[in-house]
């Protein structure tokens, strides 16, 4: 079946299989190797892309389902070329030391710059970010980076969530 | 694993779908419905189904509207779970509780698009809103070839995963009843891991006048197949005092007459029956907390 979407601001069509999924049209049809597949069953997080705006697992939404859709992948989110063109929260991954191996890097990204598209105050109730963060698996960090990455990027210190202005 | 080859459609009304649902049921492998596919998609990738159609309600109107009355909320076969995070959403008790309740529901990511329907279809015999719904008395709206009906939530509920819907029957929404005013609803749950799926969860809804119980409704999640009022603890708790020492009677009584847990890999059922206990005296306890906050909001 023939599939219209829009793919980081440009439109695309891709001839699919009704079963595959959305992670299997970006990383096969369209070259677009950076949302990662793993467990391929919702659970660990790695293939979360934005659909329409919103984090959503890419291996549980097929393909066909996106006609007429806006999909963003971590391929986006960079504004610019190399390590000078990353964007901040890409750069607090690198500060914080978010990733090691970074197989679940694209998932977080993608998790963390939706909900802080939405809400940026997402941030400072830790509750809340906690219960964002775990939606995705990460075997290496321990998560904690991760959380203090996202802090910075929203501005914050990592060490007490805290605005700079707030003292 | 990737899903088994299918074939797809995404009809424009509810009739059609009803329509191409009856006629892919006769097919080998049978029709599956598409709501937020995110249980389908996940037995899919299991091949724990293989259906030769696959019908997708992204296109059917008017199933993404939450309406309510004064006696009832109406869900329709396409709301996420994500709408029942908003506080604001429904008046009450219920609107109370149900943000608590959608917070346990899976992940954020897959409560934007998994509903509260394709919840209720898929019969996880822990699934909170399963529970929700068997606690309320929920009625549930199907549309089959022969026409539409209403099931009670406790004739829905067969089993693990199995449900009294029929190949044919198309799930379009529910009906959840309101508590009176001046109810207060508890909810708690027992998980291994934030990443788990709920090991028990226990739902209670109770009303208070001078200091003993008029009415309450237990539900309980983990304690068999499918979820069930706590019918012996409800019987125990009616016109006792509302105090410490009925909600732990009560517990006591749910977790012995009213649960019959299954051995689990991760739970004997002695150890059900203690969760279960402890859940529902907390989940009293969150209640009655919950009918002063109404008093207080009224106030």
């Amino acid at each position: 079946m023939k599939v219209s979407l829009r793919v980081n601001g440009r439109e695309r069509t891709v001839d699919v299989e009704p079963r595959r999924h959305l992670g299997d049209a970006l990383r096969e049809d369209l070259g677009l190797t950076g949302t990662h597949l793993a467990c391929e069953q919702g659970v660990c997080g790695s293939c979360t892309v934005a659909l329409d705006g919103r984090a959503v697992r890419s291996c549980l939404v097929l393909a066909v389902s996106c006609e007429g859709r806006d999909v963003r992948t971590v391929e986006d989110l960079a504004p610019g070329e190399g390590a000078e063109g990353l964007s901040p929260l890409q750069r607090a991954f690198s500060a914080e030391h978010a990733l090691q191996c970074g197989f679940c890097t694209p998932g977080f990204l993608v998790l963390a710059q939706t909900a802080l598209d939405e809400d940026p105050s997402v941030v400072d109730d830790p509750e809340r970010l906690r219960r964002l963060l775990t939606s995705n698996l990460c075997r290496c960090t321990g998560y904690e980076p991760i959380r203090r990455a996202v802090l910075r990027a929203a501005g914050r210190d990592p060490d007490t969530g805290r605005a700079p202005d707030e003292g | 694993m990737k899903a088994p080859p299918f074939d797809l459609v995404a009809p424009a009304s509810v009739d059609d779908a009803v329509r191409v649902l009856a006629e892919g049921a006769d097919r080998p492998g049978g029709a599956a419905v598409l709501a937020g596919g995110q249980s389908l998609l996940l037995d899919l990738h299991h091949r724990r189904v293989r259906p030769a159609l696959v019908v997708d309600l992204r296109r059917l109107p008017g199933l993404e509207a939450v309406e309510v009355t004064p006696a009832e909320v109406r869900i329709g076969a396409l709301v996420r779970h994500r709408a029942f995070e908003h506080p604001a959403l429904v008046p009450g008790a219920l609107g109370r509780v149900l943000p608590v309740v959608a917070e346990h529901v899976a992940h954020p990511p897959v409560r934007e698009l998994g509903t509260f329907c394709g919840s209720l279809a898929w019969a996880h015999p822990t699934a909170e809103w399963s529970l929700l719904a068997v606690a309320l008395g929920a009625r549930l709206h199907v549309r089959s070839p022969a026409g539409p009906r209403t099931v009670a939530a406790d004739d829905w509920f067969t089993g693990r995963h199995r449900t009294s819907r029929g190949a044919a029957d198309l799930l379009t929404g529910v009906s959840l009843p309101l508590p009176p005013p001046g109810a207060g609803a508890g909810f708690l749950e027992h998980r291994r891991t934030a990443a788990s799926f709920a090991a028990a969860a226990v739902l209670v809804v109770l009303e208070v006048e001078d200091g003993a119980v008029r009415a309450c409704r237990v539900g309980l999640a983990g304690a068999g197949e499918r979820p069930v009022r706590a019918r012996a603890a409800e019987a125990a708790l009616q016109g006792a005092p509302a105090t410490a020492a009925t909600f732990a009677e009560a517990g006591r009584v749910a977790a012995g007459e009213d649960a019959d847990p299954r051995p689990e890999p991760h739970g004997s059922p002695a150890h059900r029956r203690q969760v279960l206990s402890v859940l529902v005296r907390r989940a009293l306890t969150a209640a009655l907390a919950d009918t002063t906050t109404e008093q207080e909001e009224a106030a």
